[in-house]
């Protein structure tokens, strides 16, 4: 099925203040044919919503003061109500002890909706910064008028209009005030923002509002979601993704176990779902004990043995074709750099699957009720699924809302919920809410996993030593073709197209005279498993190869490592970056380069067996680049040849922080995550499926794993961007390059084992 | 298999189930009795999501039979009101610990284990208890953090 990009076009809309019978209520919404900006403003005025205009409530302020802002992201740890209500709250002039936040169900009116990528803050502060300076303007207007003072006498802030030592409270300008107004986007962008120094909230500590309850038990997750009358199911996945069939099913010996109630086949139209069954029963114990016996007869599909060393052969042997893939750098003449070259430097780096293991396992509780498929669980594309979903019930994408609740941890799993399509064909079938529960190692078995990557580098230099051009071929399962292809990229010759979540990272801003990326397409790995988005996606492995590569050539020129990478981040050309997003382009990337390098210290003498290693990243995307460094110092054990990191150092530069405490907590985090992935956790396929499903063998870093750690964000009032995924790129090829520097040894294949 | 009703305490109050005496007590509280803040992660005993008190003792639920807890004392995240639990949820909201939070009811209570046992833990202290509780958001540096403040509070 192919996703329209056209989808996240966002139609004209118009921002609409005004008064509902609980207060004020700011919102964004397409206005339909015969729907005047006017008569939208009256429809608000007299209850809110109706048939001509849907507004997305953004925010409200009822009589009391209370300030609700409507979240449209999903919240999986990081604390992105907190982030986003910020920048609205600042604009509007809040008392931020007024505010709460409310996570949104599905509803069209809220425009495209996804949680990835680290794009939440890029991707939604003009909007919400417009959003709530328009909100202020009207209360100024209005707080002035109560006032009887000219609006330009008048303040803004702690949720009053001040002036001349008089006062009046968002709550009472709410309740007598005029506050009926409508924004064109044009009125809207022109909004006047705050200049940075003026800012209240953004960039001021604050504690995240999602806390408090996830440290009582109150938080409420997918998991924890009930409704009267339902069952539960446990799914009975087949041997091979795609491709097996059901011979028989047998539930003879289930038959005896209390609360068993049938198992199901699941005859899914849209193919995500292939030759499943449920185990039914009327709690989730008895729906455990009978899927252990209940007998499902399967006929594999082809790739019931492929293995992670037949993923890998096929990757090679596609980076040594120089006819496979698309090019995603044409930079130069790569060829006649190579043909002209006195000597080349040829490596090849591989990652190995990787799982999400999101520690609540995948569930979806679904009811249809009047025939509108009601989905309860934490997802981060909804506009993703939804089409899948209509398609495998053959419904109208209008009759399905997906209800949303804490995810927890997302790391781009839910970023697919595949999970909802069983429960929900389930659901409809048995006439009954049907509760899907995943054990663990299903959960495994049917994640999209990071696909295995093989990546090719073929550097030249010329007579003298230099550099002169590197081709780099990068090959994997690509999760955008196989679930949203509408969102694939056109190659730069023209010739076909790639993903570029599973190449963005490759288009580097070190600056070489020649380099042209290759993206190609692992098809066995396409064929045996759904390839998944994994936290920092493309960049997180691609980082890998590309940080450790850069290594080799410093080692091969005889240069410093930092040295040698401050040298090819001039910020010539194409690499001077672009307002706002890029500004300052490489030379941001070296400058927390430099920071990084001095305080760690980089170049003191370490004793034998331990060494320094640095790597840079510019996560997630070229457009909208967060500029880490990092330094990892390890010590390698010369007998047992074990990898102790010390210490791992980052320098960070995501432009403005909106929330700081926050921002740190995402990248002790995702600097972890790159540790775990570096040395602790992985898996391989054997058979077709991934080998390790639980954490009797799969195993991510633990509290005594955890070296010391020195993260810290630039000073920056440019534009802010991305955070929950960046700060893993570097973290792995720095200690790659660390065990060079401690022990002699390469490394090129994640995780590391020596 | 015939279903007698075992009787516990829960967050001290007595309650009885009539599930067969093999169902985790995991389920049992969860979706018996309603309390969801113990939570479903490996079911194996090795992430500690599912982590309750059983008669004081940090104890995995998920695969705890229900007839082993009978006339025993139960204590979920909803129940934790000793001082060492308190300072344990104060500490973790000043270090705002939490991220997705998932596994955040099983550190605190592995974590109240610890600090009822050992009023001022080492880091290799927290490590031997703590390892054992996966936090997929990878936390670690703010558990550590909040457990050595929740047991200088305590000190104090």
């Amino acid at each position: 099925m192919a996703m329209r990009k056209e989808n996240i076009v966002v139609t004209r809309r118009s921002f609409i203040a005004g008064t509902a019978s609980t207060g004020l209520i700011m919102g964004l919404g397409s206005l339909l044919p015969g729907c005047s900006s006017d008569d939208a403003a009256s429809d608000i005025a007299n209850g809110g919503a109706s048939k001509q205009f849907s507004p997305a409530v953004w925010f409200e302020i009822d009589g009391n003061g209370a300030i609700l802002i409507n979240i449209a992201k999903a919240e999986m740890g990081q604390h992105v109500g907190t982030s986003l209500a910020r920048i609205v709250a600042d604009e509007l002039g809040a008392d931020w002890s007024k505010v709460s936040v409310k996570y949104v169900d599905s509803d069209p009116k809220w425009g495209y909706m996804v949680t990835g990528g680290s794009w939440s803050v890029v991707t939604s502060f003009a909007m919400l910064s417009q959003a709530g300076a328009a909100g202020r303007s009207v209360l100024l207007e209005a707080g002035a008028a109560l006032l009887g003072v000219a609006v330009d006498e008048c303040g803004v802030a702690n949720s009053r209009v001040e002036a001349n030592g008089n006062h009046v409270s968002f709550a009472e300008i709410v309740s007598k005030g005029d506050v009926s107004r409508v924004f064109s986007d044009e009125e809207l962008a022109a909004m006047p923002i705050k200049p940075a120094a003026e800012r209240q909230f953004i960039g001021h500590d604050t504690r995240a509002l999602d806390i408090p309850d996830k440290t009582t038990g109150d938080a409420v997750y997918g998991l924890d979601a009930e409704l009267p009358g339902m069952v539960y199911a446990h799914p009975m996945i087949p041997p091979t993704r795609y491709g097996s069939t059901i011979n028989s099913i047998d539930d003879t010996a289930a038959r005896d176990i209390p609360g068993y109630l049938q198992t199901i086949e699941i005859n899914d139209p849209s193919d995500i779902i292939q030759s499943w069954a449920l185990v039914i029963a009327d709690s989730f114990p008895a729906a455990m004990k009978a899927a252990k016996v209940v007998n499902v007869d399967w006929t594999p599909g082809e790739t019931a043995t492929v293995s992670e060393a037949q993923l890998f052969s096929e990757g090679a042997k596609l980076a040594a074709d120089n006819n496979a893939g698309t090019l995603f750098v044409d930079h130069g003449d790569v060829a006649a750099a190579r043909a002209a070259a006195a000597t080349t430097l040829t490596a090849s780096y591989r990652t190995g699957s990787a799982l999400h293991f999101t520690l609540e396992p995948q569930n979806a509780l679904v009811e249809f009720v009047d025939g509108v498929c009601h989905v309860h669980a934490g997802n981060q594309w909804q506009s993703l699924i939804i089409p899948y979903l209509a398609a495998a019930l053959q419904i109208e994408e209008s009759d399905i809302v997906i209800h949303q609740y804490y995810l927890g941890g997302g790391f781009g799993r839910r970023l697919f919920g595949d999970q909802m399509i069983p429960a929900a064909i389930a659901a409809r079938e048995l006439d009954r809410p049907v509760k899907l529960v995943f054990e663990r190692a299903d959960d495994s078995r049917f994640d999209c996993v990071r696909s295995p990557s093989v990546v090719k580098f073929d550097a030249s230099f010329d007579d003298s030593g230099d550099l002169t051009g590197i081709e780099h071929a990068v090959v994997a399962g690509w999760p955008t073709l196989a679930m949203a292809p509408g969102f694939l990229g056109a190659g730069v010759d023209g010739n076909g197209k790639f993903d570029g979540f599973s190449v963005n990272g490759a288009d580097h801003w070190y600056t070489l005279p020649n380099h042209r990326v290759r993206a190609i397409n692992n098809d066995l790995a396409q064929r045996t498993f759904l390839p998944g988005w994994l936290r920092a996606v493309g960049p997180g492995w691609i980082g890998w190869g590309v940080e450790c590569f850069m290594d080799e050539i410093a080692a091969r020129l005889g240069q410093d490592p930092v040295e040698f990478r401050l040298s090819l981040l001039d910020g010539s050309g194409k690499n001077a970056g672009e307002a706002p997003r890029a500004v300052g382009g490489a030379a941001r990337l070296a400058a927390v380069l430099r920071d990084v390098s001095e305080r760690a210290n980089w170049g003191r003498a370490l004793p034998a067996g331990e060494g320094m290693g640095v790597a840079v990243s510019f996560g997630q995307e070229r457009d909208k680049p967060t500029w880490t460094a990092c330094i990892a110092h390890v010590a390698v054990d010369p007998e047992s040849q074990a990898v102790n990191v010390k210490k791992i150092w980052q320098s960070l530069d995501c432009g403005t922080v909106v929330h700081p405490d926050g921002a740190l907590a995402q990248a002790e985090g995702a600097t972890l995550w790159g540790l775990s992935l570096a040395l602790h956790e992985g898996t391989r396929f054997r058979d077709g499926q991934v080998a390790d499903t639980n954490l009797d063998t799969y195993q991510p870093l633990r509290i005594s794993d955890v070296p010391k750690l020195d993260i810290q964000f630039m000073d920056s009032t440019e534009f802010p961007t991305g955070l929950g995924e960046p700060p893993l790129i570097a973290v792995p090829p720095a200690i790659g390059n660390a065990v060079f520097a401690a022990s002699g040894v390469r490394v090129r294949d994640l995780p590391i084992r020596l | 298999m015939r279903c007698s009703v075992i009787e516990f305490r829960l967050n001290g109050e007595t309650v009885s189930s009539n599930s067969p005496p093999d169902t985790p007590l995991l389920w049992v509280i969860r979706d018996e009795l309603k309390l969801k803040g113990t939570k479903f992660g490996c079911g194996i005993a090795r992430c500690g999501a599912c982590t309750v008190h059983v008669d004081g003792a940090a104890t995995r639920s998920c695969i705890t039979p229900l007839s082993v807890i009978e006339d025993k004392s139960v204590t979920t995240i909803e129940g934790l009101d000793s001082d060492v639990g308190k300072s344990l949820q104060t500490a973790w909201v000043e270090h705002q610990v939490p991220q997705c939070g998932y596994c955040q009811s099983g550190q605190i209570m592995q974590a109240a284990d610890l600090l009822a046992n050992n009023r001022n833990p080492t880091d290799e202290d927290i490590n031997t208890a703590m390892d054992g509780n996966l936090c997929r958001c990878m936390a670690y540096v703010r558990i550590r953090k909040a457990i050595k403040s929740a047991a200088n509070n305590e000190e104090a």
